[in-house]
C-alpha cells in the first residue's frame, strides 16, 4: 500500500505566501462576533464573573488555535498546476480534495478579487466544466499569477471548440 | 421554409384550458370561499377578486405567447409587462418532452417542453403549453430528427424511420407499486389539503357520524393500540396510494428506439407523457433499487444523459427507462440501451475491509451518540427511561445498514464503462461510458487519509453530474482513474515525474 500512497504527486505550485495572512485575517474576523457577544454578556452580567471569564478564555484559545494552525496547514495543502492538457488543484486542510480537469473540457475561466483580497493583492481563479460537480477553484493566488493563468487557459480552451459535454 | 420561420401561437383551444387550469390550481381556496361566504365577510370578496384576476391572467397567456422555429434556433416570446424572448440554438436541444393531462387530452392538445441541459432553471425552459397533438408530434420530430443540412445525406434513413420496441410494462408489474413509497408524498398532500379544506370550511370532523364512533372506540383502546392502529392505517393508505400512483404514471409504458438515434418513452393513464432522448446524449444507465423494492427483487432503470437532470421539477422522472419492475428486466433494458451487456451484470471489485470498517464506525457510532444523548437527557432532565431504552433498537438497525452498505460498495471498469455501486436505502449501480467523464475529484477526509482510502468522483455533464466511487483504497482509485481516461493523470503520477 505504501507505493500507492505515493502514486499521485501533489500539484507543483503553491499559492501566494500572502494567502496565509489573508486566511488568518479572515478567520479572525469570523471569531470577532462570538467573542464580542461573550464580552457584552459579561458586561451585562457581572455577578457571575468566573464562568464568563472561563468561557471567554476557552473561546480565545480555540480561536487562537484556529487562526494560527489553519492558515499554515491550508498553505501547505493548497497547490495548483496547469499544463497544456490539464488543470490540477489541491485544496482543503482537514478534509482535502484534488481535482483534475482536461483543458479540452473547460467551459469558463473566471478570476475574482474580494475587497479583503485586494488588500493582500490576491485573486481567485475558478475553472468550470460542463459538470456542475466539478468547478476547480484556486484560492489565494498572486494577482499577476492569476492573470497569467487565466490568459493561458482561455488561450488553450479557445483553440478547441466543441461543446465540451 | 419561409413560412416555418413565422411567429406562431399556441392552440386557440388554450383559451378554454388556461382559465380551468387556474381554477383547478386555486380549488382549496375556492372551496373555502363557498363555506366562508355563507358566514359573510370581507375575505371572501378578496378571494373572489383574486380568482378572477388569476383567470384573466391565464387567458392573457395565450395572447402574449408566441414561438417560432427557424433552421438554427427556437424562440419563445412571452409575458405582458415583462416581455421575455427565449432563444435556444437547435443544436443544444437534447430532449423533447410531450405531456398531455386530462384537460389537454379532451381537447386534443399536448404540451411541449424542450430540454437543453444547462438552462434547467424553472423559468428558462422552453415550454409550449399547449399545441395541437399533431403539431406537437410534428414539432418534436422536427426538433430531434433534424437539421435540414443533414437530412440530405440521410435521405434513405429519414424515408423509413422505424421504431423498435425495447420494453413494455405488463399489468402484472403493478405488484411493485406498493413498494415504491411514492404514495407517502401523496398521502401527505391529501392529508394536508383535507386538513386545510376542513379548516377553511370551519368543519369539525369529530361531529361526522362514522368518524366520531371510530374516534370513541380509539380512545378506549389505550396508547400502544392507538399507535399500532395509526401505523396500520398509514401503511395501508400509503400502499394504496403508491399502487394508484404506479398505475397513473406508468400505465401503457413503452420504451422504443427510433432508428434515427433516439429513445422514446410513452406512459401515463390520465396524463400521458412522451419523452424523447437523443442517444448520442446518453452516456450511461443506472439501476436503482430502493430498499423496499430490493426486498421484493425489483429495480428501476434510469438513463444518465445530458439535458435531463434527475428529479428536478417538471423533469422529475424524465430519465426513467423502466419503472419499478423485476430486477432482471431492468438489467435487460439497461443492457439494450447501453449496447454492451456486461457492465450491469459483471461482478464488481469490493472496497475491502477498511471501507467496511468505516461504514460500521460511522453508522453505529452515530446511533451510539444518539443513545448516549438520550441517556444523559434521562439522567439530567429526567425524561422517561423507556425513551433511551427504545433507542437501543437503533444499534442493531445501524449495524444492519452498515453491513448492507459495505456489501453494496463496488466498482469496475468494463468495456470503457465506469461502473460504481453504493448505497443501501437506495442502492444504485451506475454505468457511465468513459467518454462521458469530464474530470476527477479525489476527496480525502482526515479519517479517510488515515485509513488510506479516498472517494473518487467522476464529474460528468449527464444525470446527477457525478458518479461517486466511495471509500476506495487510494491506489485502486488512481488505477481506475488512469485506466478510464488514459493520459490525463500521467503527468501528475510520481513514476512519470522521476
Amino acid at each position: 500500500m505504501e507505493s500507492s500512497e505515493a502514486g499521485l504527486r501533489p500539484p507543483r505550485h503553491r499559492v501566494s505566501p500572502r494567502a496565509r495572512a489573508y486566511w488568518a485575517v479572515r478567520a479572525s474576523a469570523g471569531w470577532l462576533m462570538p467573542v464580542a457577544a461573550q464580552v457584552i454578556w459579561l458586561a451585562a452580567d457581572t455577578a457571575r464573573l468566573g464562568p464568563h471569564v472561563a468561557g471567554l478564555v476557552l473561546t480565545a484559545v480555540v480561536a487562537a488555535a484556529h487562526v494560527t494552525v489553519m492558515p499554515q496547514w491550508r498553505y501547505r495543502v493548497h497547490r495548483w498546476e496547469a499544463t497544456p492538457e490539464a488543470v490540477y488543484t489541491q485544496s482543503g486542510w482537514f478534509n482535502q480534495e484534488r481535482r483534475i480537469a482536461p483543458v479540452s473540457r473547460i467551459q469558463t475561466v473566471d478570476s475574482e478579487r474580494g475587497p479583503l483580497e485586494q488588500v493582500f493583492r490576491l485573486a481567485n481563479v475558478t475553472v468550470t466544466t460542463a459538470s456542475a460537480a466539478g468547478p476547480l477553484k484556486i484560492h489565494g493566488l498572486d494577482r499577476d499569477t492569476a492573470q497569467r493563468l487565466v490568459d493561458e487557459l482561455t488561450e488553450g480552451t479557445s483553440a478547441d471548440r466543441s461543446d465540451a459535454t | 421554409m419561409t413560412e416555418r420561420t413565422e411567429w406562431r401561437r399556441l392552440s386557440g383551444r388554450m383559451l378554454v384550458i388556461h382559465p380551468i387550469q387556474e381554477l383547478l390550481r386555486a380549488w382549496p381556496v375556492l372551496i373555502g370561499l363557498v363555506f366562508a361566504g355563507t358566514a359573510g365577510g370581507q375575505s371572501s370578496w378578496w378571494s373572489l377578486g383574486g380568482a378572477i384576476a388569476v383567470i384573466a391572467a391565464g387567458m392573457l397567456r395565450w395572447f402574449t405567447t408566441t414561438y417560432r422555429v427557424s433552421a438554427e434556433q427556437v424562440q419563445v416570446r412571452r409575458g405582458l409587462l415583462r416581455r421575455r424572448l427565449l432563444t435556444v440554438p437547435r443544436d443544444r436541444i437534447r430532449t423533447v418532452d410531450v405531456t398531455a393531462n386530462l384537460l389537454h387530452r379532451s381537447l386534443g392538445l399536448a404540451k411541449v417542453e424542450v430540454g437543453t441541459g444547462r438552462t434547467d432553471r424553472k423559468d428558462d425552459a422552453v415550454k409550449l403549453d399547449a399545441l395541437h397533438v399533431d403539431e406537437a408530434t410534428r414539432l418534436r420530430a422536427e426538433l430531434l430528427h433534424r437539421t435540414p443540412a443533414r437530412r440530405e445525406t440521410a435521405r434513405e434513413e429519414t424515408a423509413t424511420p422505424s421504431e423498435v420496441l425495447l420494453a413494455a410494462v405488463p399489468a402484472a408489474w403493478v405488484r411493485y407499486g406498493p413498494f415504491t413509497l411514492t404514495g407517502l408524498v401523496t398521502v401527505g398532500v391529501i392529508a394536508g389539503v383535507a386538513g386545510r379544506a376542513v379548516n377553511e370550511a370551519h368543519l369539525d370532523p369529530g361531529r361526522l357520524g362514522p368518524v366520531s364512533t371510530l374516534l370513541e372506540r380509539w380512545e378506549h383502546a389505550g396508547l400502544p393500540a392507538e399507535i399500532a392502529a395509526l401505523v396500520a392505517v398509514l401503511v395501508v393508505a400509503v400502499a394504496i396510494a403508491s399502487t394508484l400512483g404506479y398505475v397513473l404514471a406508468f400505465y401503457g409504458f413503452r420504451l422504443t428506439r427510433n432508428t434515427l438515434g433516439t429513445l422514446h418513452v410513452t406512459r401515463g393513464l390520465i396524463t400521458t407523457r412522451s419523452i424523447t432522448i437523443e442517444e448520442r446524449r446518453l452516456h450511461g444507465v443506472e439501476i436503482s433499487e430502493p430498499l423496499l423494492l430490493r426486498a421484493v427483487r425489483g429495480a428501476r432503470c434510469l438513463a444518465i444523459t445530458t439535458g435531463l437532470r434527475v428529479g428536478r421539477g417538471a423533469e422529475r422522472g424524465g430519465s426513467l427507462l423502466l419503472p419499478p419492475a423485476p430486477r432482471a428486466e431492468a438489467v435487460r433494458v439497461g443492457a439494450l440501451v447501453l449496447g454492451p451487456t456486461t457492465p450491469l451484470t459483471a461482478p464488481l471489485t469490493g472496497h475491502g475491509r477498511r471501507a467496511a470498517r468505516r461504514r460500521y464506525t460511522r453508522a453505529v457510532g452515530l446511533a451510539a451518540l444518539v443513545v448516549a444523548a438520550l441517556l444523559v437527557l434521562s439522567w439530567t432532565a429526567g425524561s422517561p427511561a423507556w425513551i433511551w431504552r427504545l433507542s437501543l433498537v437503533l444499534l442493531p438497525v445501524a449495524a444492519f445498514l452498515a453491513w448492507d452498505r459495505a456489501r453494496s460498495l463496488g466498482h469496475a471498469l468494463i468495456e470503457a464503462t465506469l461502473v460504481s455501486r453504493r448505497g443501501t436505502l437506495v442502492r444504485r449501480r451506475s454505468a457511465l461510458a468513459c467518454e462521458g467523464v469530464i474530470g476527477w475529484n479525489l476527496r480525502r477526509s482526515f479519517f479517510q487519509r488515515r485509513a488510506g482510502l479516498a472517494t473518487l468522483v467522476a464529474t460528468t455533464a449527464a444525470g446527477r453530474q457525478r458518479i461517486d466511487v466511495q471509500d476506495v483504497p487510494l491506489g485502486e482509485a488512481l488505477r481506475l482513474a488512469d485506466e478510464a481516461l488514459p493520459g490525463l493523470l500521467t503527468p501528475f503520477l510520481d513514476s512519470a515525474d522521476s
